[in-house]
């Protein structure tokens, strides 16, 4: 997202926050919410190669939402009137947005024309009688509904992360659309906020699944799906946190601006000062074979740590400081994870609201699961398969890629021999504890370690070919030209 | 708890405090050029920074002269005694486009270890900048003399002599006032250009671009001392034309002759000037003489031949009349070792040149 993109984005965030300072107008601030949302999918889409695609993929994850809305709430729970109001708004929406091709050859609000009117009209009377049919129908009695749901998503995830299949993805849509196929990319599938909203979708269909899900309105799951502020860098909110914000009654006060202004600008200056100016040495494909010298390979390696901390969570604050002014407390992400003294608390302050996710939906059934076998596994065993499993799936969250399951490989393993570790010495981590002085420096040292390795474990990150890290490792330790 | 009034003074406050730092920088107007990392955190450049590409060529265009020498290796060193200091001016030929800094001119000089007759290191410095107009060239040497030079190498071509193009390089433009004192200085036939800075363009907001730039180019210092690289390399860039256009204008004249006034000589004159009792040695730059289609019309894209002979013919003259030391070499290196401009060289035609420069002999009364 561009600065102007943001500037727009909080300005809108603080048209709702004096909206609400009104009793007559309070209650628009749903509506507002779910309209905001619903076009800002469509305006933040990057543009795409291929022909209207980047309207489709906007109204997909539409109808995902809706789809996923049908399937989690409970038909004794909904209220028919107001779902159909709140379908003919998010209609009304796509129509506006489609109807601006009327208005120029180029984009207006999306990123590039939008398609032929009667095609978008077409769709959207089959979503909508598609919707209506399941309506009617759907009364879920087993799981098979969610694991098919939660199925079809990770196949979508997998297609948009894994660069061959993408790229044969993209020559059918384009062949389908009379381009060129030669021409297809991996590139060519860039969907907005898929992941993020993916992570929502499962959370909310597993939750379902155990019976642990709140009852939400469609516009209430909606709002929390697509809620603009964290469309595009998370953090993922929980719903039934975020519903609880939703319902609340929002009454803005200088206290909530105060500190969502300080978000704001502290957001703003980490990621348009600090992330930009570091981006220009930070270490990259091109670069890291260009570097000359040990010395030099280290400052790229530490800028690019720098700078990816600065630029993630200084997107987390902007997204914080919005939903602050909209009465939303979003999660925090990142708690100074530079600066704590072993890599498990790294790992608990590093993108958390990511982490908690696998943790709630992988880590711990994995570990119930491995635990509770009829032929028991011993415990390192556990350890070693569930940490290095749930970080190689972090690690694949990013992309589909051998350079990102190393980078996941080396902190599971970096987990579990922390551990391990941990659990050798802890009479002598007792011992140290107990004498403040010495366990200062321990600590000093472990953390300096700690960020030592995690820095060391971007190499793999941020490199696109294992060739390419194993010769930047080579240079960092004096070695290979 | 924050209260409103709290919020409403924390605004007005900061509001005010910004309009007075915008006044106060728009009164004083500092100039922070000078202020560079070069040289202390960072290796000085071999060359004036310019670049289109930043992101890849950890190199950017800027047009604060303080900024771009202090920028440069040549300002974090000391002369010493024993120094014989060289500089070469002129366009993107010059500045190396293509080409590693020790591959330039300037570069290959330099490694070739040479001596003075009176047995001084040369030493010589790039400050060619891309872009062609003498007037260009006439600022920068303007500006080098500061640091001293025993020798100015001045490579230059006619499509820097036209007296329209003068003004329309870049950093030309965006020096307006500095250029205008040159004018009236040396009494040049060129019109002032206006300086249109406002009083806001001072203040801080509208100074944004100039602290902006001045802070990438401090940021690519890193870069620079990391990797060496100052421009991208493309390998399959376009070569110079070699079949052209049976054309025959050049800028808006005709044959069969030039504009008696059309080419600006007294630029050079004015540089001979400024450089005082430093020689300087004026090289009529090799150039892509092609033997494609239409070459009997035209020697490559730039010119056409009835335009470049009669502008040999006023070199000749002027240098002859004015008893400059002038180099002749626009035929000297052969066509296959042109790159993507019919005055572009690659490493082995710079190799050439530099063989031929020192053949002449230039250093050896020196």
């Amino acid at each position: 997202m561009s600065l102007i993109n943001i500037l727009i984005l909080v300005g809108l965030s603080l048209a709702i926050f004096v909206i609400s300072n009104f009793d007559r107008t309070r209650a628009l601030r749903k509506p507002l919410l779910l309209t905001i949302s619903t076009g800002v999918i469509f305006w933040l889409q990057p543009a795409l190669p291929i022909r209207g695609l980047d309207f489709w993929l906007p109204l997909a994850t539409l109808a995902l939402v809706g789809l996923g809305w049908l399937l989690t709430s409970k038909p004794e729970e909904r209220n028919s009137s107001a779902s159909l109001v709140t379908g003919a708004l998010v209609a009304t929406v796509v129509l506006v947005i489609a109807l601006t091709r009327y208005l120029g050859m180029t984009g207006v609000i999306t990123p590039s024309r939008p398609p032929q009117t009667l095609n978008v009209i077409i769709v959207l009377t089959a979503v909508a009688i598609i919707t209506c049919f399941l309506y009617k129908i759907i009364r879920i009695k087993s799981s098979l509904p969610y694991i098919i749901g939660i199925v079809v998503l990770l196949s979508i995830f997998v297609a948009l992360k894994l660069p061959v299949l993408t790229e044969w993805l993209s020559g059918i849509l384009r062949l389908w659309n009379g381009q060129s196929r030669e021409l297809a990319s991996a590139l060519d599938l860039r969907w907005l906020g898929f992941s993020y909203i993916a992570f929502r979708l499962i959370h909310t269909l597993r939750d379902r699944q155990n019976g642990r899900l709140p009852a939400m309105a469609l516009d209430e799951y909606f709002i929390y799906m697509l809620f603009f502020p964290a469309i595009s860098a998370g953090p993922i909110d929980r719903s039934e946190r975020f519903i609880k914000d939703l319902r609340q009654p929002f009454i803005p006060s200088a206290d909530a601006l105060g500190a969502a202004s300080k978000r704001l600008v502290v957001g703003l200056l980490k990621k348009f000062v600090v992330a930009d100016l570091l981006a220009m040495i930070a270490l990259n494909g091109a670069n890291a074979l260009q570097v000359s010298s040990t010395g030099w390979a280290w400052v790229l390696v530490y800028a690019y740590t720098l700078q990816i901390f600065f630029d993630f969570s200084g997107y987390t604050d902007i997204a914080i400081g919005m939903g602050l002014l909209m009465g939303i407390k979003l999660p925090e992400n990142f708690n100074t994870p530079y600066l704590k003294p072993n890599l498990t608390q790294f790992w608990n302050n590093w993108h958390m609201t990511l982490t908690q996710w696998f943790r709630a939906y992988f880590f711990n059934p994995l570990t119930r699961a491995l635990r509770s076998a009829k032929n028991p596994v011993s415990v390192w065993l556990v350890i070693l398969i569930t940490q290095v499993a749930t970080m190689v799936l972090i690690g694949l969250w990013h992309g589909i890629t051998l350079n990102f399951v190393l980078w996941g490989l080396w902190h599971g393993l970096g987990l579990f021999i922390q551990n391990r570790w941990s659990d050798w010495t802890k009479p002598l981590s007792a011992r140290i504890q107990a004498k403040p002085t010495l366990n200062k420096v321990v600590t000093i040292f472990t953390t300096l370690l700690t960020f030592q390795f995690v820095a060391l474990g971007w190499v793999w990150f941020a490199l696109p070919s294992m060739d390419l890290s194993l010769r930047v490792f080579g240079r960092l330790f004096g070695m290979g030209a | 708890m924050i209260t409103s009034r709290f919020l409403r003074n924390v605004l007005i406050k900061g509001l005010l405090l910004f309009a007075a730092l915008n006044l106060v920088w728009a009164v004083f107007n500092p100039s922070l050029g000078s202020l560079s990392s070069y040289n202390i955190l960072f290796k000085g450049r071999e060359r004036l920074p310019f670049g289109e590409d930043s992101a890849r060529s950890y190199n950017l265009s800027l047009y604060d002269l303080d900024a771009m020498f202090a920028s440069l290796k040549l300002a974090g060193t000391q002369k010493s005694p024993d120094e014989f200091r060289v500089f070469v001016i002129g366009d993107s030929s010059a500045w190396g486009t293509l080409l590693k800094p020790e591959e330039t001119l300037a570069g290959m000089m330099d490694a070739a270890g040479l001596k003075t007759a009176g047995g001084k290191a040369v030493r010589v410095y790039n400050l060619g900048y891309p872009t062609l107009s003498l007037t260009k060239d006439l600022m920068i040497l303007d500006y080098a003399m500061q640091y001293q030079p025993d020798l100015i190498i001045w490579p230059v071509t006619l499509e820097s002599f036209p007296r329209e193009r003068q003004l329309l390089s870049p950093i030309v433009a965006n020096n307006a006032q500095r250029v205008a004192k040159l004018i009236d200085q040396y009494h040049l036939v060129l019109t002032p250009p206006v300086d249109n800075t406002t009083f806001w363009d001072k203040t801080l907001i509208g100074q944004r671009r100039v602290l902006a730039d001045l802070l990438r180019l401090q940021f690519y210092g890193v870069m620079w001392s990391a990797t060496g690289v100052d421009q991208t390399y493309p390998t399959d860039y376009e070569h110079a034309a070699r079949d052209l256009e049976a054309d025959t204008s050049f800028h808006d004249w005709a044959p069969p002759n030039l504009p008696a006034d059309g080419l600006a000589f007294d630029v050079i004159q004015a540089g001979m000037q400024a450089a005082g009792d430093v020689p300087v040695v004026m090289i009529n730059e090799p150039m892509l003489v092609n033997t494609g289609k239409n070459s009997d019309v035209r020697y490559n894209f730039y010119y056409p031949r009835w335009a470049y002979d009669q502008y040999r013919q006023a070199f000749n003259q002027n240098c002859a009349a004015y008893a400059w030391t002038c180099l002749d070499l626009w035929d000297a290196i052969p066509q296959e070792r042109f790159t993507n401009s019919a005055i572009h060289l690659d490493p082995l035609g710079e190799g050439m040149l530099v063989e031929k420069i020192i053949a002449v002999g230039i250093l050896n009364s020196k």
